[in-house]
């Protein structure tokens, strides 16, 4: 066969790209456009509800107080006679940032200790995942009033104390990944190239991980919304006058006894409905990479 | 209908619904298959064969409909039938056995619950079903029904799950048996093993069989007729005999060219091979299908397709000029470049090697003793069956695996350590390993320029200009082009992804390639052209091959010495065709005689019974008296036999007399494939 004739007959190269069909079937799929719709409204909300909200979010209005809703303010008002409407569209505002940047931690410190843990497996595995182990098992809520007490209140602390509570069980998914493709030939091709252990781990399985640690990515958002929300609530975190939602729950939710039910309904809705969308995301996205 | 035969197809066509296109998969195909009559269908991955198979019985994929044609089933319309009336079909008239009988059966059901389950939708139940269940278990060969009975699938070998799984599908006394590469992930010696259990039964049991492979000579071994597939359509037909003696199709005659026949050897010319790909799936063809890849095509065949010729006797041939097909010129010059005669000293020199590895407590010794040397620019068969310790020598030379203590490894006269680690950066890239399976080998994210580059990078210690200079050449040199470049492996085929890994092998310029069963996962046509690429390598650069093979006679082309492992120990050691022709160690011979023809001679058959012992408790004495069909008695079980050189060079571990075994392995001449 001579240089010449095999490369006149060989086919063009199949020119779709594996990226390129996720895609495609995440644009095709119901679930994950659906989870995209609910999430973009309330990222909208939170980039520009100020401009079109009818009322000031933070505007005491002592006068109306406690007003249900009604065609002037549609959800109602709370106790301050704060518009309820506009408080829940703003409130996407604080959680929206909170919880993606503690996602974000969970996952690049959770992937560098699963690659780590995976690739290296032996004694290093058996330590390290007992500690994580351990670690899992302690309520986020627990951890919260540690960091609290140690660190004090800000957004901040929320952001490390769910990130780092998530990064052990995206570490857990990395490193089962790994494990499987360390066995592979590619790996072993490395090693008898005398690559170092980090090339290995980050240049060559790294990008072969990337679609577990994207479904358990958007698992992890929608859990730390929820986490987010209950933190608010129980008063850390996230202070006032900021019109968060869980925060807003937490200051009203006495008044359900007194009847004034919508100044906690619609809060709690609009946390629903982040975690549902962001939940069906997660769903679509698992879906796509694993057709 | 004139004659109820066991399957008739008329016309069938199927095809594939892909992004919304219906692609067309078999085109018209009709064939017949008598009552007992065996046909085989032959054809390269992708041509239509499993289709047809999955056609007969409608268990085609959700996306794929018949488009055309009919099937008959003992005379009855299969395409007709109602749910009821084919679940009845195939439970009664109609059994299917796959290529891995690990996925056929049930790994959370014992094989008797999975047999006797058969009987009891047949309306047997209880004793009497158990019963048959063990009547099917001794017809197809297991000395010991009952306690298979009570096993799990994953405690059976491979060549015992393929027999259930064939006792399964005889269970429903069937008409109509279809095998669908039936032995293809089995060793030769188990497949000789399945390929005579099918051959006895055909006899005993009046059923037709459809038997699909892309292994010719198995084919040619089992089979009254045969047809052969391309892109979809039936275009050769015939008996055995006549279309592997006389083919009349040029695609028949490039196939049978493709493989290493009569002990043919690297220096006695290339193989020839078949240029082109097979049409893609659905692709529009206007004339001859094969037209693109065939010598003989003239402007006729490009525009008018041939009809299927009635060349008599029950030939048949889609070929314009069948009556030329045998002039078809070669597609690669025969001609190879003479290698200079060999007197350098050995690059390679391997002593007293050992592996053991822990297995429950107990010290399972995986290589034992193994002593091998090789010169530049030779070749090192490993051959043996699966188990035999040929992957872990392959990974203790690499340096994968670290070996006992004791022993050593010497490169170009240097001490090679046995841990990657401590090797220099020049004995790492002096030894290099071309995998079995590229999908595994190339890492998936990687474009072939990052994957290639950072061998030259690594291995040959370029950067900048130089590199992208000896990209290209070393992109050429495995007959690739720049515009594979930039594409990922999955966006290539087998046969070219395997070059880019044979690429990456050579970046270094390496002294030793392992080549661990390179061309088992392709088809004969780009495997013909990845052994010339290794040969043609190997004659420029002199580097020493490691070849690990289950294709003895892929093996035997391209092997200068040949080392045969049994339980890690080398059985027998020397030049290839000294193994090859013999006298040689029994253990080679039940190997060789395991091996189906090509040419339907059978030798005088020698099988081996049972399984490979288990490493971990291998039997005393010699390693092989438990399956050795020479044995010559208590000094066997008892003493373990030395390696004796028997010829210059030439080193046998048997107790027999050198003489001895010339004499009865005298009357006949061994010819693998």
């Amino acid at each position: 066969m001579s240089a010449t004739d095999t490369s006149a007959t060989m086919p063009a190269p199949d020119t779709r790209s594996p990226w390129g069909e996720v895609l495609h079937s995440l644009l095709r799929s119901c679930t994950f456009l659906t989870g995209l719709g609910i999430l973009l409204f309330w990222i909208a909300c939170a980039l520009f509800g100020e401009h079109f909200v009818p009322y000031d979010p933070l505007a005491n209005d002592i006068i109306n107080a406690l007003m249900p809703p009604s065609a002037e303010h549609w959800f109602g008002t709370d106790q301050l006679g704060r518009d309820v409407f506009s408080r829940v569209i703003v409130g996407s505002r604080d959680i929206l940032t909170v919880a993606p940047l503690a996602t974000l931690l969970a996952t690049v410190a959770g992937t560098a200790l699963g690659l780590l843990i995976g690739y290296f497996r032996g004694i290093v595995d058996d330590i390290v995942s007992r500690v994580l182990e351990a670690f899992m098992a302690i309520p986020v809520v627990i951890i919260a009033l540690l960091a609290i007490v140690a660190l004090g209140t800000s957004k901040i602390t929320v952001i490390i104390v769910i990130g780092l509570s998530f990064a052990p069980i995206i570490a857990r998914t990395v490193r089962s990944a790994v494990l499987a493709e360390r066995e592979l030939d590619y790996v072993a091709a490395a090693k008898l190239r005398h690559e170092g252990a980090l090339h290995t781990m980050f240049v060559e399985i790294l990008p072969n991980v990337i679609p577990p640690i994207l479904v358990e990515t958007t698992v992890r958002l929608g859990y730390a919304i929820f986490a987010v929300a209950t933190l608010s609530f129980m008063g850390f975190g996230i202070q006032p006058p900021s019109p968060d939602w869980g925060l807003s729950i937490s200051s009203n939710y006495g008044m359900i006894g007194g009847g004034f039910w919508w100044t906690v309904l619609f809060d709690a809705l609009a946390i629903a409905s982040l975690v549902i969308g962001v939940n069906l995301l997660a769903d679509g996205v698992h879906g796509a990479f694993n057709d | 209908m004139t004659e109820k035969n066991a399957l008739e197809l008329k016309d069938l066509s199927v095809a594939y619904r892909v992004a919304g296109r219906n692609r067309a998969v078999l085109r018209n195909v009709s064939l017949t298959i008598g009552r007992g009559e065996a046909y085989g269908l032959v054809g390269e991955s992708g041509c239509g064969k499993s289709t047809v198979a999955l056609s007969v019985v409608r268990y085609l994929p959700r996306n794929s409909s018949i488009t055309g044609g009919s099937i008959a089933l003992d005379g009855q319309d299969v395409m007709k039938l109602g749910a009821e009336a084919l679940r009845r079909a195939r439970a009664e008239s109609v059994s299917m056995v796959y290529q891995d009988p690990g996925k056929a059966l049930n790994p959370s059901l014992r094989i008797g619950r999975q047999l006797t389950e058969i009987f009891e939708l047949a309306g047997i139940s209880g004793q009497a079903a158990a019963d048959k269940a063990i009547a099917m278990l001794n017809l197809v060969r297991i000395s010991d029904p009952a306690s298979v009975m009570q096993r799990y699938p994953h405690q059976l070998s491979g060549g015992m799950q393929q027999r259930v799984a064939i006792a399964m599908a005889l269970a429903n006394d069937p008409s109509m048996l279809i095998l669908d590469e039936p032995t293809t992930g089995l060793d030769a010696t188990v497949e000789a093993e399945v390929l005579d259990l099918v051959a006895q039964l055909r006899r005993e049991l009046s059923a037709s069989i459809l038997f699909i492979s892309h292994n010719l000579a198995v084919v040619s071994k089992m089979c009254d007729r045969v047809g052969v597939l391309y892109a979809g359509m039936l275009v050769e037909e015939g008996s055995t005999k006549d279309v592997f003696n006389d083919p009349r199709h040029p695609y028949t005659v490039a196939l049978l060219r493709c493989l290493p026949r009569g002990g043919q050897r690297k220096d006695q010319g290339r193989l020839d091979t078949i240029p082109g790909f097979l049409p893609g799936i659905g692709a529009n063809i206007i004339g001859c299908a094969f037209a693109d890849r065939c010598a003989l095509a003239t402007e006729r065949c490009r525009t008018e397709p041939p009809p299927l010729y009635d060349l008599g006797e029950g030939r048949l041939s889609r070929c314009h000029h069948h009556d030329k097909a045998q002039s078809l010129p070669r597609a690669t010059p025969a001609e190879v470049p003479t290698a200079a005669p060999r007197q350098a000293p050995p690059v390679l020199r391997v002593e007293g090697l050992n592996k053991t590895y822990a297995s429950h407590g107990r010290p399972l010794r995986a290589v034992k003793d193994v002593s091998v040397s090789l010169r530049p620019g030779e070749t090192l068969g490993l051959v043996g069956e699966s188990g035999s310790g040929k992957t872990t020598f392959a990974k203790l030379l690499l340096g994968l695996v670290q070996p006992d203590e004791g022993g050593s490894i010497e490169l170009e006269g240097q001490a090679l350590s046995p841990r990657l680690a401590s090797r220099s950066e020049d004995q790492v890239k002096a030894v290099q390993i071309v995998f079995q399976n590229p999908d595994s080998a190339l890492n998936r994210s990687h474009s072939i320029r990052h994957i290639l580059s950072r061998a030259l990078k690594r291995l040959g210690g370029l950067t900048g200009k130089t590199l992208d200079t000896r990209l290209e050449e070393l992109v050429r040199s495995v007959r690739l082009t720049d515009r594979h470049l930039a594409v990922k492996p999955r966006q290539l085929s087998g046969g070219l992804k395997q070059r880019v890994a044979i690429a990456r092998a050579f970046a270094g310029e390496p002294r030793i390639v392992v080549c661990d069963e390179p061309t088992s996962a392709l088809d004969v046509s780009v495997q013909a052209a990845i052994l010339n690429l290794l040969a043609d390598l190997q004659s420029k650069q002199d580097v020493s091959y490691i070849f690990i093979s289950h294709d003895l006679g892929v093996v035997r082309y391209l092997s200068d010495k040949i080392a045969v492992l049994y339980l890690g120990r080398i059985m027998e050691f020397g030049p290839s065709e000294a193994v090859f022709s013999g006298p040689h160690h029994p253990y080679t011979e039940a190997l060789l005689s395991a091996v189906p023809k090509l040419d339907r001679t059978e030798s005088s058959r020698i099988r081996l019974d049972g399984e490979i012992p288990s490493a971990a408790n291998p039997p005393k004495g010699c390693v092989f008296h438990t399956r050795c069909p020479r044995k010559i008695g208590a000094i066997c079980e008892t003493q373990e036999p030395e390696l004796v050189e028997a010829q210059p060079g030439h080193t046998i571990r048997c107790h027999i007399p050198f003489a001895e075994l010339a004499r009865l392995q005298r009357p006949r001449t061994v010819e693998p494939a």
